[in-house]
């Protein structure tokens, strides 16, 4: 588990609009590495194309290189839906299936791959629940729906859906932005503790997010409305945050545009 | 007046804001009495068919629920709906078994797989099948579908018939039998139910979608995760309104079985029928205590549909909070 991502020229486009622009990094394995930028610059659309996730959209494609350790997400024959099964991903507003079970939304993907031992199946859900910080809230209704959960619950249970075929790594988009401070602690101290076994993306419209959970910070700007977003620097969040190489981040940190 | 009945207060509480709210009052009663309007209309029709039934069912002197015979204008009164409530549910659940899933289908497609400058004239196409009249329907079942059903029906008389149910007892004779008017009575409500899940499949949140994708599901696996089961209750009242619509067709039936005959639970064998065929059919001819029987027969088809609505509701609501509803 946990492999590193290498990017090279990676571009974005939707229909003829192209929305990223000629990005490479380079991400950690273990790590938490934090997507800033002012809306519209991309980082989701990025973020999206590192689970093959943004050709889900109709017209969009991808042109550049995505390795996962050895492998190209995108080359000639590899199927989107196996890389989406080895990079999970969480998304802005939480999303449980709501026809399902607190159980059942949690083992969803690996009843997807084939998995149907109930053994096997209870202990991922204790594991994985436990891995989300979320079982001893629900151990005793793990069958009532999902959706009746809070909304950091239930985004702590999509947590434990994505960890639950054990991804290499783990994409967030945004996944406190819909939710109460106490959550977002709840959500953020979960990182920390995940980044031991997963490769960990986030984007964040929140700063003093990315200071907290990251270990490395990506600033992505744009040049102006309708241009492509490109990747402005890479680097320790500590850098990023306290002495940055390039004027534009530190503008954006300080607060001076975005 | 401070004990008057609740459900008057809403409407005083309104008035009491101030007399210059004058549509507002206006539209208040207006949609009160829309709703009791449609309630003294339901009681109106049920207390009418009731009142006839009942001068009928006095004067019956076989069963009314076991009768196969229907001849209330004879000397000796004899009529039972047992022929028509074997014809009716059969034929109606022939074609529920037919079209639900085809539409089902037909909705997944519009929706989730055609490219859209496909999709929308194709739902289109479906939706102008609605508005096909059913003697149309009828006509095109007698000269088109009854010539060319032999062949279907010697297959599954050899291949299906120790079930019975499809055992043909004689080759040959043209196919004015139940099948028959299943599957017409399927492409009859194929536009309805195509067009009811097609709209819930279409409101299927794409964050559901995307929860499903993202873990590494096909596409027909994340219909199957996502879309079905949140439309479910969707498929199920569309059903509903199709099964409503079969139960109660009338000219389209009566027009390929023309001819009633004894209850037979071959399905391939000519005859059969249902309530509101019968009632078309015989309908003219009647005297005044066959008018009653027929109504009387009318009735139990009242009943049936509001049974089947029933039914509905309350699968529906046994899954309520698993609807997405509340999400």
């Amino acid at each position: 588990m946990a492999k590193r991502i290498d990017v090279s020229g990676l571009s974005a486009y939707y229909g003829s609009t192209r929305a990223i622009d000629d990005i490479s990094m380079t991400i950690e394995p273990r790590s938490v590495t934090a997507f800033i930028g002012p809306s519209g610059c991309g980082k989701s659309t990025f973020l999206r194309t590192l689970n093959r996730m943004h050709e889900v959209i109709p017209g969009a494609r991808v042109e550049g290189k995505v390795m996962l350790d050895d492998e190209n997400l995108y080359g000639a024959n590899v199927d989107p839906v196996a890389v989406r099964r080895s990079v999970g991903m969480v998304f802005q507003r939480p999303n449980p299936f709501p026809t399902m079970s607190i159980y059942d939304n949690v083992v969803a993907g690996l009843k997807l791959a084939g998995v149907k031992k109930k053994s096997v199946l209870d202990g991922v859900v204790e594991k994985s629940l436990q891995g989300a910080n979320l079982w001893n809230e629900v151990k005793d209704r793990l069958n009532k729906p999902g959706a009746g959960l809070s909304g950091g619950q239930q985004q702590r249970l999509c947590i434990a859906r994505a960890i639950a075929v054990e991804p290499e790594v783990l994409l967030m988009d945004e996944p406190c932005s819909a939710l109460d401070p106490i959550s977002t602690l709840a959500i953020e101290d979960l990182i920390g503790e995940l980044k031991s076994q997963f490769t960990i993306v986030i984007v964040t419209h929140n700063m003093q997010q990315a200071a907290r959970v990251s270990d490395r910070t990506a600033f992505f700007n744009l040049a102006g409305v309708g241009q492509p977003g490109k990747l402005v620097e890479l680097d320790d969040t500590q850098r990023i945050f306290s002495n940055p190489s390039v004027q534009a981040t530190e503008d954006y940190i300080s607060g001076r545009f975005g | 007046m401070t004990s008057a009945p609740p459900a008057d207060a809403r409407g005083r509480a309104r008035r009491s804001r101030g007399d210059s709210r004058r549509g507002d009052s206006v539209f208040f009663n207006l949609s009160r009495g829309s709703g009791i309007l449609l309630l003294v209309i339901m009681a109106a029709i049920a207390g009418f068919l009731a009142y006839r039934s009942f001068l009928a069912l006095g004067k019956n002197e076989g069963n009314f629920l076991t009768s196969f015979e229907w001849t209330p204008d004879a000397a000796k009164p004899v009529f039972g709906i047992a022929v028509l409530t074997f014809g009716t549910l059969v034929s109606a659940l022939i074609a529920m078994i037919i079209a639900v899933p085809v539409a089902v289908g037909i909705a997944l497609f519009i929706s989730h797989y055609a490219p859209r400058r496909i999709a929308q004239p194709f739902a289109y196409l479906v939706d102008l099948l609605a508005a096909v009249p059913s003697i149309v329907y009828g006509l095109w079942g007698v000269l088109f579908l009854v010539p060319h059903m032999d062949g279907l029906t010697s297959w599954m008389d050899q291949y299906l018939g120790w079930t019975y149910l499809f055992d043909q007892s004689s080759a040959g004779v043209p196919a004015r039998n139940l099948f028959t008017v299943g599957i017409l009575l399927a492409i009859m409500v194929l536009p309805i139910i195509t067009a009811v899940t097609r709209e819930v499949f279409r409101q299927v949140p794409r964050m559901h979608e995307e929860a499903a994708l993202a873990l590494g599901a096909t596409r027909w696996e994340m219909i199957r995760t996502a879309v079905l089961p949140f439309g479910r209750p969707g498929i199920i009242s569309a059903s509903m309104l199709g099964l409503g619509r079969a139960l109660g067709e009338t000219i389209a039936v009566a027009t390929v079985l023309s001819t009633n005959s004894v209850l037979s639970l071959h399905l391939l064998d000519p005859g059969g029928g249902t309530f509101a065929q019968n009632i078309a059919l015989k309908f003219n001819e009647a005297q005044p205590l066959g008018r009653d029987a027929l109504m009387a027969s009318g009735l139990v088809l009242f009943v049936i549909t509001l049974l089947v609505n029933g039914a509905a509701r309350m699968i529906i609501a046994r899954r309520k909070e698993y609807s997405g509803a509340a999400a």
